[in-house]
């Protein structure tokens, strides 16, 4: 089949973009979509023209390196899949095809299609972990976990943090990003001594970086590649108004 | 080359007990006195960068990727070894010990393994206590299943993403120790040289991939923790990303290489369907747990799979191996099916392919539980392929996966260059001639979390070093052999892009250095490789800056590098005249067509010596003895 692609080209984060079109002349619909974007750069580097700049790595759905927008849609039409795993065999011949990067103030552009996520790593950073000195875990089947709650924190665990939540979101907010580590870590027995402190520091983390609310859109369960459930919002809802009515934790 | 292994002396049960008490430490207020430089952040560089972090080290850590979250151990599905017992199957440490050093084709270090079948435990422990959710019981305890080369259920699991769990969790203590300000961390920059000081690793260069900034970085410890080196033939499972440049260059300094030609092949993956074809993807090898595996008796079938009747199926591992069956060691299940390929049994488009099959699994267990075991798996390959395994079996082919080869490490996991220590796949050290399934996770966390943090202390403590600035004239050599290198990439006037090159050296490799090998196509191998590279350096084109994100000039330079490695992988599998694990030599075969290997002449690690630009290599040798496990013909059967 044959596609014409518009990808945005942008040299930096500062400096103006533009769409540029190039057409796809001999896509095979078992292609994956970077592979056919692999075959248009292929080109371009052939007739000494720079190709585009698009992140990817592990290509197989788990990595949660690639990402854009195609069409108007984060990770593309076809739901439940990362860039990577979309395959060409869901479009259609002369279809046109609109590439951009994320758009949001937390992910600024570094070029073409690739963004800074750096602000994910951040959120993390405040509070998305169990502190856990290597060395001093007890034997692991001392901590029971009951098979629900170790299902469902696997439900939420599973993000694997590209950031098409924040891109589909009309706030740009990263609450899905965020509920989904919160809740994996608060839904299990090891998670519960700093459940509370880690949702105020990470919301603070959250708002500190440029991201929007949550209006409850839902834009962001829609497009999410491994279907983290908006669910996560709401408990991750409860666990703040839990931490705001709670003594304050003890500062040093 | 002088490789001395430094294997503690005592019966192996108390080695690693007795050597952590006479290994020296670092007084806990001198710790952040040392700098140490962790280059990867996957499970052995994640794992590693925040225990020593905690532990009171000034660590920088470094990773190509945007974040340390991504590294490719991430992508690991099926599961994590560990000797708990917890299913009271006959279960141990020494079991787990003897399957590996078995599984290895008894080519690994005795000592080394028994350390890591130790502190197996340990790490579920830990892990754990992080909140990784692996699978439960219903009464809250820890579910296992089975694993390819084992009899007993000692594998750990959270779905079929443990990889990622457990990375997440070493990513979520390296956050927290970034956070603290133990750990400095350098995300999107590639390390592309070793800075060597008086015979000892001071430091690395690396280019930053958002400026191109060139830079070097002291310390008093490099810890390379930068993966395996699959990626050498192009089309493999690791990430697009993945490279051998760090420990490529760590050789070219110094460091010897060992056994390149022990790369493992995965039996079960989606089959390539065309050329423009980036990636290779694996099914999780716990598929074989309830999938069967056959092809049709008839060479050239054309029918469906529906349409071929019981009778006329061969499942030729159960056939086989009738005691292992569809679990027998991926380099058994890979060679086999090649073998049912190669005489036209092979199904799917070309015939590259055999059958994965749950018809029999969904009728015994139900779709319900099929689909809680193997759910994510059935759906990417539907995702992938187009096609519904509940009703269609898959289609698999063996794809190169895992390199077993790697830089050689003494047991305190030290290069033999000083102060250069190498975790996780980048080392040769504990899975011999072939790694059993879930065994990758279990050696980056043992490597990052326990052995690392203890040995490299004792490294500090006993070693004077002197003090050096980035003025040193071997930090400018270093920096400016990097400019010179990516210069020369730069302002090529080539036509071909890197990747085709690439591409082109894949292939030949996969030809004639891939499953099976021989003296004859290895010999052309290193005929024609040398070739290639030139034709590479003489017409690849790198379009753009190196002052910007360029990533045909990141592709380029690692290629470049995969080329000198391929060379030393043929020379190695053609040095090596025996068959055993991973590297199978059609000139050395059993009459039924198992691996024969020839302890008298190659039970030994071989270990690379560079010995400069366009000259050959030096093979050394590190014996390997046996005390407690006697090397036998494997059998699975």
């Amino acid at each position: 089949m044959k596609l014409t692609l518009h990808v945005w080209r942008q040299s930096g984060p500062t400096a103006p973009g533009r769409f540029e079109t190039y057409v796809a002349p001999d896509v095979n619909e078992h292609m994956s979509f970077l592979e056919m974007l692999d075959v248009v750069n292929e080109r371009l580097t052939a007739e000494g023209k720079e190709p585009f700049a698009f992140e990817h790595d592990c290509r197989e759905g788990i990595c949660g390196s690639c990402g854009m927008v195609i069409n108007g849609r984060p990770h593309g039409k076809t739901g439940l899949t990362a860039t990577c795993q979309l395959h060409m065999r869901h479009f259609s011949d002369g279809e046109e095809l609109w590439i951009e990067p994320y758009r949001a103030k937390a992910f600024p552009v570094i070029r073409d299609l690739i963004v800074d996520r750096s602000a994910f790593d951040r959120i993390i950073q405040a509070g998305g972990y169990i502190s856990a000195r290597t060395g001093s875990a007890p034997e692991a089947n001392a901590i029971l976990v009951p098979k629900p709650a170790a299902d469902w924190a696997m439900d939420a665990a599973q993000c694997i943090g590209c950031g098409a939540c924040v891109a589909a979101c009309p706030n740009a907010s990263a609450m899905l990003f965020l509920s989904a580590k919160v809740s994996h870590l608060g839904l299990l027995p090891q998670g519960q001594p700093e459940r509370y402190e880690r949702v105020q520091r990470m919301l603070e983390q959250h708002d500190a970086e440029g991201f929007g609310n949550c209006t409850n859109h839902g834009a962001c369960e829609a497009v999410c590649p491994k279907g983290i459930s908006l669910d996560f919002i709401a408990k991750l809802n409860r666990d703040m108004l839990a931490s705001a009515l709670r003594a304050p934790v003890a500062q040093e | 080359m002088e490789l001395n292994a430094h294997v503690p002396s005592g019966p192996i049960e108390s080695k690693w007990q007795r050597h952590q008490f006479d290994m020296k430490l670092v007084n806990p207020a001198n710790k952040r006195k040392y700098n140490v430089i962790v280059v990867g952040s996957g499970l052995a560089g994640g794992a590693a960068a925040a225990s020593l972090g905690e532990m009171g080290y000034r660590v920088d850590c470094f990773c190509f990727q945007d974040s340390p979250r991504r590294a490719h151990s991430i992508a690991a599905q099926g599961g994590i070894n560990a000797a708990k017992n917890y299913q009271n199957d006959g279960d141990s440490v020494h079991r787990l010990f003897y399957d590996t050093v078995k599984g290895g084709d008894f080519r690994a270090r005795e000592a080394n393994v028994y350390r890591l079948a130790e502190l197996s435990a340990n790490i579920i422990d830990q892990c754990v206590a992080q909140g990784v959710p692996f699978a439960r019981e219903y009464g809250g305890t820890l579910d296992n299943r089975s694993f390819g080369g084992a009899q007993v259920s000692r594998t750990f699991y959270a779905r079929g993403q443990t990889g990622q769990q457990l990375l997440l969790g070493a990513y979520q203590a390296l956050s927290k120790q970034i956070a603290a300000g133990t750990v400095q961390m350098h995300a999107r920059t590639e390390m592309l040289d070793l800075i060597v000081i008086d015979g000892a690793a001071r430091g690395i260069v690396t280019r930053d991939l958002v400026t191109g900034e060139t830079k070097s970085w002291l310390a008093d410890a490099v810890l390379l923790c930068t993966g395996g080196y699959s990626n050498v033939f192009y089309l493999s499972t690791n990430a697009i990303g993945c490279n051998a440049t760090a420990i490529w260059r760590a050789y070219r300094r110094g460091a010897g290489f060992a056994n390149p030609c022990y790369t493992q092949i995965h039996p079960t993956c989606i089959p390539q369907s065309g050329d423009y074809q980036s990636k290779l993807t694996l099914m999780s090898e716990s598929l074989r747990n309830d999938g069967r595996i056959w092809v049709p008796k008839q060479a050239g079938e054309t029918r469906t799979a529906d349409k071929v009747p019981e009778g006329e199926r061969d499942y030729y591992l159960e056939r086989l191996y009738p005691s292992f069956g569809n679990l027998c060691p991926r380099d058994i299940a890979s060679r086999r099916a090649k073998e049912q390929c190669d005489a036209g049994r092979g199904v799917g488009p070309g015939g590259g392919g055999v059958y994965l099959d749950f018809a029999e699994a969904i009728g015994r267990l139900g779709r319900r539980t099929v689909e809680q075991r193997y759910g994510n798996l059935f759906e990417m390959y539907e995702r992938i392929t187009g096609e519904d395994p509940y009703t269609v079996p898959m289609r698999i082919y063996p794809a190169p996966h895992y390199t077993m080869g790697g830089l050689w490490v003494d047991y305190n996991l030290m290069s033999t260059i000083p102060g250069l220590h190498v975790l996780g796949e980048a080392n040769f050290s504990d899975h011999g001639a072939n790694r059993l399934g879930a065994s990758a996770l279990m050696q980056g966390l043992a490597d990052g979390y326990f052995v690392a943090p203890a040995t490299l202390g004792h490294y500090l403590a006993s070693t004077k070093l002197a003090k050096v600035d980035l003025d040193h004239p071997e930090v400018k050599r270093t920096e400016e052999e990097v400019a010179n290198r990516t210069r020369r990439l730069l302002d090529n006037p080539g036509k071909r892009s890197a990747m085709s090159f690439h591409r082109e050296l894949g292939a030949l490799l996969w030809e004639k250095c891939g499953m099976a090998r021989n003296r004859e196509g290895l010999t052309e191998a290193l005929r024609l490789i040398p070739q290639l590279r030139e034709e590479f350096w003489n017409d690849v084109t790198v379009p753009g800056t190196g002052e910007s994100l360029n990533q045909s000039l990141e592709r380029a330079g690692r290629v470049g590098d995969f080329f000198e490695l391929a060379e030393l992988l043929c020379r190695d599998a053609l040095e090596r005249e025996e068959s055993c694990g991973g590297h199978f030599r059609e000139e050395y075969q059993t009459e039924d067509g198992e691996a024969q290997r020839r302890d008298d002449l190659f039970a030994h690690a071989a270990v690379w010596e560079y010995a400069g630009e366009d000259k050959a290599p030096i093979r050394n040798t590190e014996q390997l003895d046996f005390e407690y496990v006697k090397p036998a013909q494997r059998s699975y059967k």
